[in-house]
């Protein structure tokens, strides 16, 4: 009955939903806000697991003190929810701007700086593709931690220089100075075949991306193939790592009607 | 002691309005949006407007209809759709000047209008793109140096807001101006209409001002009558986008309009049907068009 695979051939997005909540781990009392299906699935799987701490969003204008399923109906995801906070957009922006939050984002394209571009593809002035704008990525990257999702990796979303910087690299915050640059953090790109971190240096010691692990499945050269920007490879580069039995159960939970497989398929 | 009467339809609010101004429109995305307002502005010669937005169909109307230059916004968004598509052409057409600011920049854009200062720091924005391609946003120097590094931080100064006229939707409001929301989120519209020279209000439902505190909380009374210069009744002003808890969002026409956007032909067929018409007409068809699809129109029709 279960779309989740045994433990001899994980699902990738299982895999994947669990990466997503490691991200978390360590952050203890703070606001969890992955934007997307799978970081909402992994966001929540680690808020009912590792990091019991951690608030989350009804996705609107709430924060949560329970753990509720994602994909439910309007009446559904009311009914469904344990009220613990009012947070309009407003005290949001007061929120993010106090720092004590962890924002999960989709970019277009990302470089190995962590740059990441959700605005526009080509010229900001005119653009060959307007995508999002620049929301609330710039204030996000510069006030509190920020991880990213990439649900298709390819050489067309890592790339060596984004078209328009709204996600704050690690290059962009150097150059700001350590005070202006104090509260960023870039901390994991998880895509469908990889986790990456930003534990390597370049040679001005300025952080870049270095390969973590890979999934199950998928060799260090596919992942190569599939980034257009620089990534350093470590010795020995483990596999990710596999979800504990009591994850599996708490993934079915949260998502029973399987989102989490139409964004990434397979094991 | 009372307030005075300030009630007016929507075409005298936008007789007011003169080429040239600039515009803010509260709401957020497809929440909440004075929609009668704004196909009144399309009905008008206006042109040439600055509107300032946390944007939804609102920005894409009046970019398609030619009646707007340049948008300020943190965003332009239908929220189930997440692109807003007419927005989307006049960016790619170049037929628009942007300003796509940090979404919080906005809020302290609007804030500093209202409080009469110059701006606001801020950090958000700092180390992206938006000092690099909108060179009209200046950085501050701290003038205290920040505690631990003794450095003088340098921030980026928000400008003030300032707005020649804000249109906000409200679920309740009397006749003077004092408006009260439903729902879970203010959005911005109070600070809308504190940056405006002249600030109207359309409502769901205007009610005698002794009723206001009792159809919710006092935190619900935000904007009042001492900024608002002119209050329009418009049940179901604010279709197609949401106004819950009185309706949600016609998904259906919504979609309608989105698809309709993307031809020329469909565009010019859609336009005369649902905007070259009054709003009597409007309402008649959208109703019209719920009832070929089977589910009852949104936007408290009747």
């Amino acid at each position: 009955m279960s779309n989740t695979a045994n433990m001899d051939t994980p699902a990738r997005a299982d895999i994947c939903a669990v990466a997503i909540a490691d991200c978390f781990a360590g952050d203890g009392e703070s606001l969890c806000n992955p934007i997307g299906n799978l970081p909402l699935i992994g966001g929540r799987l680690a808020a009912s697991t590792s990091e019991p701490q951690l608030a989350i969003t009804d996705g609107f204008y709430t924060l949560l003190d329970n753990v509720p399923p994602v994909g439910l109906s309007e009446q559904e995801r009311v009914a469904q929810r344990t009220i613990a906070h009012w947070n309009p957009y407003r005290e949001m922006f007061g929120l993010l701007w106090h720092g004590r939050r962890h924002v999960m984002m989709g970019p277009v394209q990302i470089d190995r700086y962590g740059n990441a571009n959700i605005a526009a593809i080509g010229d900001w002035k005119r653009p060959r593709s307007q995508v999002l704008g620049f929301r609330g990525a710039p204030g996000n990257t510069i006030n509190h931690t920020t991880s990213y999702w990439v649900p298709k990796h390819g050489p067309r979303v890592f790339v060596d220089a984004v078209d328009v910087v709204c996600g704050v690299g690690y290059d962009r915050a150097a150059a700001l100075g350590p005070v202006a640059s104090r509260f960023h953090e870039v901390r994991r790109v998880v895509s469908n075949l990889a986790v990456i971190d930003f534990d390597a240096t370049d040679d001005a010691g300025t952080p870049t991306m270095r390969l973590r692990s890979v999934h199950p499945g998928v060799t260090v050269e596919e992942v190569l193939e599939a980034t257009g920007c620089d990534l350093v490879v470590p010795e020995g580069v483990p596999e990710s790592r596999l979800p504990t039995p009591e994850e599996l159960q708490q993934l079915e939970r949260i998502d029973p009607s399987g989102l989490r497989f139409r964004e990434v398929a397979g094991s | 002691m009372a307030g005075v009467d300030k009630s007016l339809t929507e075409a005298e609010a936008v007789a007011e309005l003169r080429p040239g101004m600039t515009i803010g429109i509260g709401g957020w995305g497809s929440r909440r949006k004075p929609m009668s307002v704004v196909r009144e502005i399309l009905r008008s010669d206006l042109t040439d407007l600055t509107v300032v937005a946390y944007g939804g169909p609102d920005v894409g109307l009046l970019c398609r209809s030619g009646k707007v230059s340049r948008v300020v916004s943190g965003f332009v968004s239908l929220d189930s759709i997440p692109l807003e598509p007419n927005y989307r052409l006049a960016r790619q057409a170049g037929s628009i000047d942007a300003a796509e600011w940090d979404e919080g920049m906005l809020l302290l854009g609007l804030q500093a209008a209202g409080w009469r200062v110059p701006f606001l720091p801020t950090r958000a924005g700092l180390g992206s793109d938006i000092p690099e391609v909108m060179p009209d946003l200046r950085k501050v120097r701290s003038p205290y140096p920040e505690p631990v590094s003794g450095e003088h931080e340098e921030l980026l100064a928000v400008p003030a807001l300032h707005l020649d006229a804000a249109f906000v939707h409200q679920h309740r409001a009397d006749r003077s101006g004092n408006a009260l929301w439903l729902g879970e989120d203010p959005f911005m519209d109070d600070l809308f209409v504190r940056a405006a020279d002249r600030a109207f209000v359309s409502c769901e439902e205007v009610v005698p001002t002794e009723e206001l505190a009792s159809l919710a909380d006092l935190t619900h009374l935000r904007i009042s009558r001492l900024d608002v210069s002119g209050v329009i009744e418009a049940p179901g002003g604010a279709h197609f986008t949401e106004c819950p808890p009185d309706y949600g969002r016609d998904e259906a026409f919504q979609k309608l309009y989105a698809t309709a956007s993307r031809d020329d032909d469909d565009w010019e067929a859609f336009s005369k049907r649902y905007l070259e018409v009054d709003e009597a007409t409007y309402r008649a068809r959208v109703s019209e068009l719920a009832a070929d699809q089977g589910s009852p129109a949104s936007g408290g029709t009747s």
